[in-house]
């Protein structure tokens, strides 16, 4: 254990993200935000849920969906949004080196979802269940598709901060940048949980 | 550090302001444009009715009329007035220097605008809207609306809507973070609020039609099969993604009027507004409850007897914090000294009028009678009833009332009062008469009838009306321009009866809003001082420098970038007879231009530091505060 934060650096507050008023103000309207963009998904959701069972001629989930694939891109997201979390711990501590470190760990972990999504469309584009094909998959491509744009956008964000950080510091300015990349990337998660439960495992047993 | 920050003249002032008060002002410019494109279209409406077998326009231009007359003045007309109020007004109320998000601010303004101007391009491109404001599916499909109409409804709205929805987000952060020592939440005047309530609507409805417009456009564009019924889609899922976001819209229109009216009722009698906690409780409730009803749209769709039921006892229920807010208002006046000013006249005509409003509400929330009055001009005149005479009417109060704290001058009073009788008799004569057009029969949205079926008369007195309102409206404008030449000469309660911060501060108000922060000592802080004999509001602070945030060409540039990409994504797949341009925009390359430029633009906004500017109490004493 490193030395506790008040002995590193007494001008470092407790929660640096909020000793600010332009940081509380960032704080608070991002989680604003985030309510905006969970009436988003839920109504992207209740359009999945209206349409799931309209396949037309196309592949139904049960015979699209693998689960194996999708519980190990579940896992390394989850395990993205803990290491998100040890990166703020260490904000907290003001231990930039660390910081950084779990946040490039973070942005991996989300190109390596991208990465098996973007397979895994591909895998299914390939067996006739293209965005065109019926109402499910136009629902099923929209759904996990805009999802999946917020995880492209969270990696390029999250990157940014990186460089952003690396250059200036880490200061009252940068610290609510990255505290509220991360609630962002934690909303990403929960979402993604919504995901895996409605879509996949409803579609592989109903 | 003071002045490091280069400060903008001219036009370049205007398109850089991050200053509430100039954005307000922005707004309220858009918001007046498209308010008058608007009511051109209202009037061309009223012509082609005047007779019976009109031939002015023919059916299609008039369903484009009718379509784009709802949806400018929703979207583009009503919202941004309001949200030209609330911007000038609620930082002010709070005591305030400035909002939690000065650049968002700005943005939110010009994506709202370029999407209403993209809207509006239609016209001059050819291709207008023409599946009603509501873009019921399968009208709106590709197979029936096979223009770009519905494609500039589709984009041009979510590209405004984004900016609604910053504005929203920002106005709940500034009530909630920025307001001043001891203006606590039960301290608020009422339109600070009624706007805080109309912001958490704007964030929870909103997002709602955005999903709503990308899968309609999804669907146009890219062949998707959401309301593709052949393809498993579904044409009432539209109708249910509209409507919750489209009944809390109506609650986002007129709760900021009811801010307005409190605020104006209560100046204007010399007394304390009756029932503040009450008329809190009420604004939450009908905030609350406007999300459970949208339904009540769809009663002749089908959802069966226990959905419709369900729906009609919410729908009515809203009457009850709404018949508190109005009991209120009228015990506010009860035995106070009521001044007639132009503002107060427009605010107490107000209340019957909204009531009338409300009383056919609760007829059609009643689902059995609905049926009979669904679709007919009875419908017509319930929502103009509240949209024109409950939220149009609250906007010209507040505009009378708060011109010269946001221009320095007084609004003519007579001419303010001629416009008023005007415009109040134009508009029972344009859609009091509706009702029993409704009754009788006659259906909303139809170009023309037959003569002989006694709608002629009732048609003609109601098209009389609706010039009569226009006629009202310009006068407002010819008032405006006059005032416009007179001297600014207010000091800082112009009407001497000023009960909220707003009023402590010079007309028009200095961009540092407040030299010293206010402490607020209780609800209607001003006035509290006022008669406890003291000339100004405590301070909360010594005189210090005072920090600004830069001016910024950044959101003008993603707004200019979304409304490039807008374009792109909607001609794509056109045949423009000329090889370049086909090569720009069926691969995409325009619509990736404007996405980059928007972009590009959040990445600098990222990496740029915005240190701001000071400024000096030395600069403060030169500017003066006016004694």
């Amino acid at each position: 254990m490193s030395a506790p934060a008040h002995h590193v650096d007494d001008q470092w507050p407790h929660e640096p993200e909020k000793a600010t008023l332009e940081g509380r103000n960032k704080v608070i309207g991002f989680w604003l935000f985030l309510g905006g963009e969970a009436v988003l998904f839920g109504t992207l959701f209740a359009t999945f849920l209206a349409l799931r069972n309209q396949i037309g001629d196309g592949p139904s989930a049960a015979e699209l969906f693998k689960l194996p694939m999708i519980a190990t891109v579940t896992a390394i997201l989850l395990v993205s949004s803990l290491t998100s979390v040890f990166a703020i711990q260490a904000m907290h501590r003001k231990e930039v080196k660390a910081m950084l470190n779990w946040l490039i760990v973070t942005v991996i972990l989300g190109f390596c979802f991208l990465g098996m999504e973007i397979y895994e469309f591909v895998e299914y584009v390939h067996e006739g269940h293209t965005f065109t094909t019926s109402a499910f998959s136009s629902s099923f491509y929209t759904l996990v598709g805009f999802h999946g744009a917020h995880v492209a956008f969270g990696v390029a964000w999250i990157s940014i901060l990186i460089a952003q950080v690396r250059k200036k510091g880490l200061n009252l300015v940068t610290a609510p940048k990255v505290y509220v990349s991360a609630i962002y990337w934690h909303f990403i998660d929960v979402v993604w949980v919504f995901i895996f439960t409605v879509v996949y495992l409803m579609g592989k047993v109903g | 550090m003071a002045h490091t920050v280069k400060r903008h003249r001219g036009i370049m002032d205007w398109l850089t302001t991050v200053d509430h008060k100039k954005i307000g002002i922005l707004y309220l410019l858009a918001g007046a444009l498209f308010f008058g494109i608007g009511g051109i279209e209202a009037i061309l409406i009223r012509i082609q009715l005047i007779k019976p077998m009109n031939d002015f326009v023919d059916a299609q231009t008039f369903n484009e009329l009718i379509t784009m007359h709802g949806t400018t003045m929703i979207f583009l007309g009503a919202m941004p007035i309001i949200l030209a109020l609330m911007n000038v007004i609620v930082p002010l109320q709070i005591g305030a220097r400035d909002v939690a998000f000065p650049f968002l601010n700005a943005l939110g303004f010009w994506t709202f605008f370029f999407g209403g101007i993209l809207l509006n391009l239609s016209w001059l491109i050819g291709s207008v809207p023409d599946a009603g404001w509501t873009s019921y599916l399968p009208l709106a499909s590709v197979d029936y609306s096979n223009s770009h109409g519905v494609d500039f409804y589709t984009i041009g709205l979510q590209i405004s809507g984004l900016g609604t929805l910053i504005g929203g987000i920002n106005f709940l952060a500034t009530i909630i973070n920025m307001r001043a020592p001891g203006m606590s939440f039960m301290r608020m005047p009422m339109f600070t609020w009624a706007s805080f309530i109309t912001s958490a609507l704007i964030l929870f409805a909103f997002p709602a039609v955005t999903v709503g417009l990308i899968l309609l456009m999804f669907d146009r564009l890219f062949g998707g099969n959401f309301f593709y019924v052949p393809n498993g889609g579904n044409v009432v899922l539209w109708q249910h993604i509209f409507w919750i976001f489209g009944h809390p819209e109506v609650y986002i229109l007129i709760l900021p009027a009811f801010g307005i009216i409190s605020d104006v009722v209560s100046t204007f009698s010399r007394k304390r507004l009756f029932g503040y906690s009450s008329m809190v409780f009420a604004t939450v409730l009908i905030g609350f409850l406007g999300f459970m009803v949208w339904a009540h749209h769809m009663f002749a769709v089908g959802l069966g007897p226990v959905a419709n039921a369900l729906f009609s006892i919410a729908t009515m229920l809203i009457a009850v914090p709404t018949g508190i807010k109005i009991f209120n208002w009228l015990f506010t006046m009860w035995g106070g000294s009521i001044q007639f000013t132009a503002a107060n006249m427009y605010a107490i005509s107000f209340i019957p009028t909204f009531v009338m409003g409300g009383v056919t509400g609760v007829m059609l929330a009643s689902a059995p009678a609905d049926f009979q009055f669904h679709d007919t001009y009875f419908v017509v005149a319930h929502f103009h009833y509240t949209i024109v005479g409950g939220l149009v009417l609250g906007l010209f109060a507040g505009l009378h009332y708060w011109w010269p704290k946001m221009f320095g001058r007084m609004l003519n009073e007579p001419l303010g009062k001629v416009t008023f009788w005007l415009f109040w008799i134009g508009f029972q004569l344009t859609f009091f008469i509706q009702h029993f057009l409704g009754l009788l029969g006659m259906q909303r949205r139809v170009f023309t009838y037959l003569p002989n079926q006694g709608f002629d008369k009732m048609n003609l007195v109601s098209t009389i009306g609706a010039i009569m309102m226009g006629v009202g409206v310009i006068l407002f404008l010819v008032n405006v321009v006059i005032t416009s030449t007179k001297p600014k000469n207010l000091g800082n309660d112009p009407w001497g009866d000023g009960r909220t911060l707003e009023w402590t501060i010079p007309s028009p108000v200095p961009e540092y809003n407040f030299k010293q922060t206010p402490l607020v000592r209780g609800y209607d802080a001003w006035w509290k001082e006022k008669m406890e004999g003291n000339t100004e509001m405590p301070a909360a602070e010594p005189v210090g420098s005072i920090h600004m945030p830069s001016p910024s060409i950044l959101p003008f540039m993603m707004s200019v970038g979304l409304f490039v990409a807008g374009f792109g994504f909607m001609f794509a797949k056109d045949d423009f007879g000329n090889t370049a341009l086909n090569f720009l925009f069926g691969n995409h390359l325009i619509a990736a231009f404007g996405l980059l430029i928007t972009f590009g633009c959040m990445f600098l906004r990222s990496v740029k530091d915005d240190h701001g500017y000071h400024i000096e109490p030395e600069e403060l004493e030169q500017k003066g505060v006016k004694a």
